[in-house]
C-alpha cells in the first residue's frame, strides 16, 4: 500500500466519522430522529468502496448494504450533505426523499440497491442480481453486508444456498461485520459457532476471517475476495470483526463507548501512519476540525433546503408508465 | 378451448419470446415437469428453483433490481405466506426509492378450494395480498382473461401479484384466444409435453420434446383494473371474481327461473386497483348488491369493496347491501362436507340473494 493510498483512506476515514458524529449530535436535537450507523467500521468499509466497482448496470458492482455502510458510500465519492438530507429528512434526500432512516442508501446510478430494515432480507435478494451479473459474463460484483446476529435468519442460509447452486454459483461477495453484539444479545450467547464463516464454509463458500479494525488486513482480504469473485464467478464469505463505537442505536442513546472498551479503528491507523512517518502528528486534529466544521457548514445549509409535504405521501407508488 | 393453464403458458411463451421476459422460475416449473399445474411447460426461459419460498421471492425482486423481467411461481398460494415481509419490501421499493427502483416482476401463485385440497392446497390469498400496498393484484376466471391479464403483468413494469383458481386451471375457455389454434387437440398435440407412467419416462420422453408454439399469438391484453360484466341483469348486482363467477352464474340461472330475478354478475379480474366504476355503475343500475368470494370473512377483501359502495351509492341502494364469503374456520378440511361448510355454494348464493331481493325498498 503506498503512501497516497494510506493517506487517502485516512482522509476518508476521518469525513465519514465526523459526518456519523455530526447526525448522532442531529439525533439528540430536533434535527433528526433515529439514527444508526457505522462508527468503528471505518478500517473495514472504506476500503471496500475503494474497492469496489462503481457503476450503473450489470457490468458494475451491486451493492446490497446493512445501515453500517456510511463510510463505504464516501468512499465511493457520496457528498455527506445527501446524508445529512436523509437523517434531516428532506425532501432533497436524494435516497428516500425524507422517507426513510439515515443509512438507508438507494443510489440507483451506483448499483446501490435499497437498504432496508429488515433484518437479512438483503440476503435473499442478493442472489437475484448475482445471478443476473453471471448470466451477463464480465467482472461486475454483487456485494451483500449484514451483521452477525442476523446471520441466525433463514435468509441468510437461503442467500448461501442460492449463490452456491450447480452450475450457477454465483459472483456474489458474502461480508458480515461482526461486532459481536445483536443490539444488547452478546454473540456468544446466541451462536454455537466460533465463527459465523463456519456455516458458510458447509456451503462449500472459500471464507476469511479478519480483523475488520486494521486497515491493510481489511484491504488486502477484500481485495483477494472481490478479485475471486470477480474472475471465478463464484461466491466468497469475509467476516470483518469490527467494533461498534457508538452503541446500537440513537434507541440505546447513540454516546460513545467507554475509552479503551473497544478498539478505534480510526485511531489505529493514525497512530500507525504517524509512526511510519507517513503523517505529521499534528495531522489529524487538524483534518478532524476541518471536516467537523465543514459537516457544520453543510448542515446549516441542509436545514434551509424544503421538507416534504403532506401531498409527497402519494409520489411514486408505482412506477410511471 | 384453451384451458387456463395452457392460456397461462402461451402468454408466458409471448413474454420470454416479445417482452423481454428473462427468467421463469420456482419449484417444478422448468422441465421436465413445467409447473404441477402445466402453466410452465415447454418455456425456454424456465427453470427449477430450490424448494425455498423466500428464495424465490428474494430473487425475483435481485433480477428486477437488475432490470431482468422475471416471474416467480409459489407453487400453492398456501405457501406463500412466509414471504410476506418480502412481498412488502417490493411493494414499497418504488415508494421507498422515490421512484429509483422500480420492480418489473411478476409472482404467480395458484389459490382457493375445490380440487379436495383439504387444509393446506386450499387457501386463498387476496384478502392478505391486499394489504401489500404497491402491488397489483389480479385474479382471472377465463382463460383468455387469464392470457390477456398475463400479457398485461408483463408488460406492467411494477410487481404483479398474478393469482390463478385452482378450481378452474383446467377449466377450457369459450373464447377463442387470438392466435390459438381453433382445434383444441391440435393445441394439445403442439404445446402439452408428452405424458409418461412414471417421472423417469416423463424425463426421458421430454428431453426430447419440443412445444411448437401457435404462430399467430398477440400482445392480446386484458388491462389492469378493468372488470368485465359476466352476465347483464337489472335487479341485482353481484361482484366477485375467480370460480365464484361461475357459481354465481349458477345461482343467477335459479333465480331466473324460479323467482324471475335478473341477475348482473361482475367478475373484477383486477382486484387492486380495482375497476370502482364497473362497480358502482351496475350497484348504481340494481340498487342491490351481493360481494361474493371464498376467503376467510374477518378483514376480508369483499369487505372492502362493501365499505366503498355503502361510502359511494348509499344513496342508490334499495336494499342493505351484503358480503358472502367463507367460513371463519381455521382451513378447508378435507371432507367434502367440510368444504362444502366453508365455501360458499351455490344454494348458499341463491339464499342470500333471495334474501337481498325480498326486502322493500
Ligand atoms: C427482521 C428484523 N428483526 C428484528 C429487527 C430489529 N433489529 C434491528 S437491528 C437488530 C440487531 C442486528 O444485529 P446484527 O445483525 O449483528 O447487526 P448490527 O446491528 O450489530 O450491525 C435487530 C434485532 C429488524 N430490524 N428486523
Ligand atoms: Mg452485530
Amino acid at each position: 500500500m503506498d503512501k497516497e493510498l494510506k493517506v487517502k483512506i485516512l482522509d476518508l476515514m476521518i469525513e465519514a466519522r465526523c459526518m456519523e458524529e455530526r447526525m448522532v449530535k442531529m439525533s439528540k436535537s430536533t434535527d433528526g430522529f433515529f439514527w444508526l450507523g457505522g462508527v468503528g467500521e471505518e478500517a473495514f468499509n472504506v476500503p471496500l468502496g475503494l474497492l469496489a466497482k462503481k457503476g450503473h448496470g450489470l457490468d458494475y458492482d451491486y451493492f446490497h448494504f446493512h445501515y453500517r455502510n456510511g463510510a463505504t458510500m464516501i468512499a465511493l465519492g457520496m457528498d455527506p450533505a445527501d446524508e445529512l438530507r436523509q437523517m434531516h429528512n428532506r425532501i432533497t434526500d436524494p435516497f428516500s426523499g425524507g422517507r426513510n432512516f439515515c443509512n438507508h442508501y438507494v443510489r440507483k446510478d451506483w448499483n446501490v440497491v435499497p437498504v432496508t430494515s429488515t433484518i437479512q432480507t438483503q440476503c435473499s435478494v442478493a442472489p437475484g442480481t448475482a445471478r443476473a451479473q453471471k448470466r451477463h459474463g464480465g467482472d461486475g460484483i454483487t456485494i451483500v453486508t449484514f451483521g452477525d446476529a442476523g446471520t441466525a435468519e433463514g435468509d441468510f442460509h437461503v442467500g448461501l444456498n442460492w449463490s452456491t447452486l450447480p452450475k450457477w454459483e454465483l459472483p456474489l461477495l458474502w461480508i458480515c461485520t461482526n461486532n459481536a453484539y445483536g443490539i444488547s444479545t452478546p454473540y456468544n450467547e446466541v451462536h454455537g459457532q466460533e465463527h459465523i464463516a463456519n456455516i458458510a464454509a458447509g456451503y462449500g463458500i472459500p471464507t476469511k476471517v479478519i480483523n475488520g479494525n486494521d486497515v491493510e488486513e481489511s484491504y488486502n482480504a477484500l481485495k483477494e475476495a472481490m478479485d475471486y469473485c470477480r474472475t471465478e464467478r463464484k461466491p466468497y464469505y469475509l467476516e470483518a470483526m469490527v467494533s461498534r463505537l457508538h452503541g446500537h442505536s440513537s434507541s440505546s442513546g447513540a454516546n460513545r463507548v467507554p475509552d479503551g472498551s473497544e478498539a478505534d479503528p480510526l485511531h489505529l491507523w493514525i497512530d500507525r501512519l504517524v509512526k511510519e512517518g507517513v503523517i505529521d502528528g499534528d495531522y489529524f486534529e487538524k483534518k478532524y476540525t476541518e471536516h467537523t466544521e465543514h459537516m457544520k457548514d453543510k448542515l446549516a445549509e441542509v436545514r434551509k433546503e424544503p421538507a416534504p409535504t403532506a401531498a409527497d405521501v402519494f409520489k411514486h407508488i408505482y412506477a410511471e408508465a | 378451448m384453451a384451458t387456463m393453464a395452457q392460456a397461462v403458458r402461451m402468454a408466458l411463451h409471448y413474454g420470454e419470446t416479445h417482452l423481454g421476459v428473462t427468467d421463469v422460475f420456482g419449484e417444478d416449473v422448468g422441465p421436465p415437469l413445467g409447473g404441477v399445474f402445466t402453466a410452465t411447460q415447454g418455456l425456454k426461459t424456465a427453470w427449477n428453483s430450490p424448494l425455498d419460498e423466500r428464495g424465490i421471492i428474494g430473487t425475483a425482486i435481485g433480477l428486477a433490481l437488475a432490470g431482468q423481467r422475471p416471474v416467480a411461481e409459489i407453487q400453492f398460494g398456501d405457501y406463500i405466506f412466509n414471504t410476506i415481509d418480502l412481498l412488502k419490501l417490493a411493494g414499497n421499493t418504488c415508494w421507498s426509492s422515490m421512484g429509483q427502483y422500480n420492480l418489473p416482476m411478476v409472482v404467480t401463485t395458484i389459490v382457493g378450494a375445490g380440487i379436495h385440497g383439504s387444509i393446506y392446497h386450499s387457501h386463498s390469498f387476496e384478502s392478505m395480498a391486499a394489504h401489500i400496498p404497491g402491488w397489483k393484484i389480479v385474479l382471472p376466471s377465463r382463460p383468455i382473461d387469464a392470457y390477456g391479464l398475463m400479457i398485461s403483468a408483463l408488460k406492467d413494469n411494477n410487481p404483479t401479484l398474478y393469482m390463478y383458481p385452482k378450481a378452474l386451471i383446467r377449466v377450457k375457455g369459450k373464447d377463442l384466444i387470438p392466435g390459438e389454434p381453433a382445434d383444441e387437440r391440435e393445441l394439445k398435440k403442439m404445446i402439452d409435453a408428452p405424458p409418461g407412467p412414471t417421472l423417469y419416462d416423463i424425463i426421458d420422453v421430454r428431453s426430447r420434446w419440443e412445444p411448437r408454439w401457435p404462430e399467430g399469438l398477440t400482445d392480446y391484453q386484458v388491462p389492469i383494473g378493468k372488470a368485465r360484466i359476466h352476465r347483464e341483469g337489472a335487479d341485482i348486482s353481484v361482484i366477485t371474481y375467480a370460480r365464484h363467477v361461475f357459481m354465481a352464474e349458477k345461482a343467477a340461472e335459479i333465480l331466473k327461473a324460479e323467482n324471475g330475478i335478473d341477475v348482473e354478475i361482475i367478475d373484477l379480474r383486477t382486484l387492486y386497483p380495482w375497476d370502482r366504476e364497473t362497480v358502482f355503475n351496475s350497484v348504481r343500475k340494481t340498487g342491490r348488491c351481493l360481494v361474493l368470494n371464498e376467503d376467510t370473512p374477518v378483514c376480508n377483501f369483499g369487505e372492502h369493496i362493501f365499505r366503498t359502495i355503502v361510502d359511494e351509492c348509499f344513496y342508490e341502494l334499495t336494499a342493505k347491501p351484503r358480503v358472502l364469503a367463507g367460513a371463519d374456520v381455521p382451513g378447508v378440511g378435507l371432507h367434502p362436507a367440510y368444504e362444502e361448510a366453508s365455501i360458499p355454494q351455490v344454494n348458499d348464493i341463491v339464499r342470500e340473494l333471495r334474501g337481498i331481493c325480498g326486502e322493500a325498498p
